[in-house]
């Protein structure tokens, strides 16, 4: 457990999940969630060469820098899926490919 | 026993996090974000990094997922009872993912990581505190602007009438 690559292995199993779901899921939301794993393997990768450069605070400001991020970026895709919603009746991200409507 | 802990987070966040790519119920899905984000927290407490930890928590278990569930209730019709979503090509999925794991594996196995291992700090909301408020006061006061305009860009987007 106290060593780097240990961190990295896990942060990149995430990360392959994350794309799975992206790839795959056809709901928005799922979509969103899938992206929502991407970004925390992200930020274990940040927070653990923090750790294993000399307990580097700069790694920690990263972290919550995307934390932030992700939060604004899941309000705003939030409300555009419930916009989608709306409008077309569906979220299926294959059948809202059109832009007029 | 710190060794038995670190495996059983790290098996919790992954488990759930498949959970998450694969179950049909969104709703399911979301219960098990919850958790892989509670094993990514857990992480955090083992990397030192305590207050990350708690952001993790509270922004995410408390924000971002209580988010989540309010769109899938707002974008399913209550009158269906499962809230299925069917994945799609699963297979080239697998694949492509699967690829990506193997190379980002030898990747990471490979490189010769420069490794300096630290103290382990009383506490880092001080030196966090610090550092936002000389080094990073610029990216700290520009993700401040940019949450405020996602907020109102978002309560604009939804409010219906508009």
């Amino acid at each position: 457990m106290n060593n780097l690559e240990s961190y990295l292995f896990i942060s990149s199993m995430l990360f392959c999940l994350g794309v799975f779901g992206v790839i795959t899921r056809r709901n928005a939301i799922a979509v969103l969630m899938g992206v929502e794993l991407i970004l925390n393997a992200a930020n274990i990768n940040f927070v653990a060469f923090a750790k294993f450069n000399g307990m580097n605070m700069d790694g920690h400001i990263f972290g919550l820098l995307v934390i932030v991020l992700a939060a604004a970026e899941a309000a705003v895709a939030l409300a555009i899926i419930i916009n989608i919603y709306n409008n077309m009746n569906t979220i299926n991200v294959d059948d809202v490919a059109e832009l007029n409507q | 026993m710190s060794e038995l802990v670190f495996l059983f987070i790290s098996a919790l966040t992954l488990i759930s996090a498949v959970f998450v790519v694969v179950n049909n119920q969104l709703i399911y899905s979301a219960i098990a974000l919850l958790f892989t984000l509670f094993g990514v927290a857990g992480l955090y407490v083992f990397l030192w990094a305590d207050f990350i930890a708690g952001i993790q928590i509270l922004v995410y278990v408390g924000g971002i997922l209580v988010l989540v569930v309010f769109g899938i209730m707002l974008t399913n019709k209550i009158r269906t009872v499962r809230i299925s979503h069917k994945s799609m090509q699963q297979g080239v999925g697998a694949v492509i993912s699967l690829w990506l794991f193997v190379f980002l594996t030898i990747a990471l196995s490979k490189a010769p990581w420069a490794i300096s291992e630290g103290i382990e700090p009383v506490g880092t909301v001080r030196e966090i505190g610090i550092l936002l408020l000389t080094k990073y006061l610029l990216p700290f006061e520009a993700i401040s602007l940019l949450l405020l305009g996602a907020l109102i860009g978002a309560a604009v987007l939804s409010r219906g009438d508009a």
